[in-house]
């Protein structure tokens, strides 16, 4: 199996992606998506909410599995991706694109401490 | 320890399945995603390899006995053919283990299919009783040498009558017979654990490529029979109301009667078993029951269920999102006065408490 890895993302080792652009979107990547299998329900963060690097955010669940998400980086919630709480399973379907859960405004951009596409390629396989 | 492999395991993993460790056992969980899996057994068929399950032989003159004294129900009444749903019990009445019991067709050896990887401990429960009794039977473990199959769903039959020799369309419910399917010799029956119609096979593990091949391929309308996982067996029986051992009861950590489980059929309190007096004393305080949440949110093992009061009253033995109902639905046990279908309660899902309701199992019924 081969999972899309976008070059214009930093991640984290729990397999969620940052990609920067002013805001910092946050998603769960590609493989993670398929680890889990079909998604059933997500659990996210208010707008206004402030997250640490390393913080829990939100929680996800497939049919078989609950696996808890993590901010890839500090800020504060400007963002949420209201349409995954009636239809959850685009983090299956869009990871990158339409599944995307946060937008973080970030007090610390620092995304060098994160995982590059590559490093994160290696993780996966 | 090393994990159990079925026969198959490796054309499951060239199929692209997942695995998953079960009962011991090295099991694909998913080949292309549960809710696909689930969702094709609902509307065509699908087809398991539950190898993992258990197959022990019983024979000798006293096998009648041996086996109705140590299992719920009444072995005696069956028929050459015939299948029954019973109970292992201990002496106060618990369920240490549920089993599907054939009177093989030749009528003379009895099989029962134990959980998986409850096979050795019922072996050995088998023969220590017929030791201390003083019975004349032969008790074999030969789960090695077998693999099983199930093929579930409204086009099940007719995807069975294009390999199977025998009509399958005429076993009745709860019935098996000899009979060759892709020309190999297997025990074919008409069960299942999906609630949707169905045959279970069992057949020699060295045969297994071959009948699943023939029946993985057999095309119904086009389309091919779905391979599915443990993972769709698992959402199927939890919507059809069926017990999970080990999780929906387990002798150490969470001992119930039959009785508290609701499967009240298979007990005969007119035969003599080990805990029959026990459980003809029995009048449980907890029943089993069906749980749906009404918020967002999946009630999943060992979560609290709680009273409106805020008192816990219970806990989630299997839950699950339903393909079927597309909601989120569960299992435990309550004290008699919170079991009426349409009592409100709540289940603790990661501290928060989510709105539920008492329901009528099963979720579905074909």
């Amino acid at each position: 199996m081969s999972f899309e890895i976008r070059d214009d993302c930093r991640y984290r080792e729990s397999h969620e992606w940052a990609h920067p652009n002013g805001v910092v979107r946050v998603g769960l990547t590609d493989f993670a998506q398929d680890e889990l299998g079909d998604v059933v329900f997500v659990e996210l963060p208010q707008e206004g909410d402030a997250l640490s690097r390393g913080e829990e955010f939100g929680v996800i669940e497939s049919i078989k599995a609950v696996s808890d998400l993590y901010a890839p980086v500090s800020g504060e919630v400007v963002a949420v991706n209201e349409r995954l709480f009636d239809e959850p399973e685009l983090v299956n379907e869009s990871p990158f694109e339409d599944g995307w859960m946060l937008e973080i405004e970030p007090t610390d951009a620092d995304l060098d401490a994160l995982l590059s596409p590559g490093e994160y390629r290696d993780q996966t396989e | 320890m090393a994990l159990r492999k079925p026969p198959l395991r490796e054309v499951h993993a060239e199929r692209g399945a997942k695995f998953t460790e079960f009962g011991g056992w090295d099991m694909p969980v998913e080949f292309d995603g549960i809710r696909a899996e689930h969702e094709a057994v609902r509307s065509s068929a699908g087809l398991f390899d539950v190898s993992h399950m258990g197959e022990i032989k019983v024979s000798g003159p006293d096998a009648t006995e041996l086996t109705n004294r140590l299992t719920s129900n009444d072995v005696a009444a069956l028929d050459p053919g015939d299948a029954q749903y019973a109970v292992i019990t201990s002496d106060d009445g618990q369920i240490i283990d549920d089993t599907v019991v054939y009177l093989l067709p030749d009528g003379e050896t009895y099989l029962f299919v134990p959980n998986a990887g409850n096979d050795d401990r019922m072996h050995e429960r088998w023969t220590d009783h017929r030791d201390e009794w003083g019975l004349d039977a032969v008790v074999e473990n030969a789960t090695d040498e077998y693999a099983m199959f199930a093929l579930q769903g409204p086009d099940a039959l007719a995807v069975a009558a294009e390999t199977t020799a025998a009509s399958v369309a005429d076993l009745a419910r709860f019935t098996a017979a000899s009979t060759e399917v892709a020309g190999v010799d297997c025990l074919v029956a008409r069960s299942g654990y999906t609630g949707e119609d169905g045959v279970e096979l069992l057949l020699s593990e060295s045969d297994a490529r071959r009948v699943w091949t023939a029946l993985a391929d057999v095309t119904d309308d086009g389309a091919t029979v779905q391979p599915c996982g443990l993972g769709a067996r698992d959402t199927l029986r939890i919507e059809a109301g069926f017990l999970l051992s080990g999780q929906d009861f387990d002798i150490e950590s969470d001992p119930r009667t039959p009785f508290e489980a609701g499967i009240d059929f298979a007990v005969d309190l007119d035969t003599s078993f080990v805990g029959r007096d026990a459980l003809a004393a029995d009048d449980p305080e907890e029943r089993l029951v069906g749980i749906q949440l009404t918020e967002r949110g999946v009630p999943r093992h060992s979560y609290d269920i709680v009273s409106t009061e805020n008192h816990v009253i219970g806990e989630v033995t299997s839950g699950t999102m339903s393909p079927t109902l597309d909601a989120p639905i569960g299992m435990g046990y309550l004290p008699t006065e919170y079991a009426d279908p349409g009592t409100n309660v709540r289940v603790v899902v990661r501290g928060g408490q989510k709105s539920a309701r008492v329901q009528q199992l099963p979720f579905y019924e074909r």
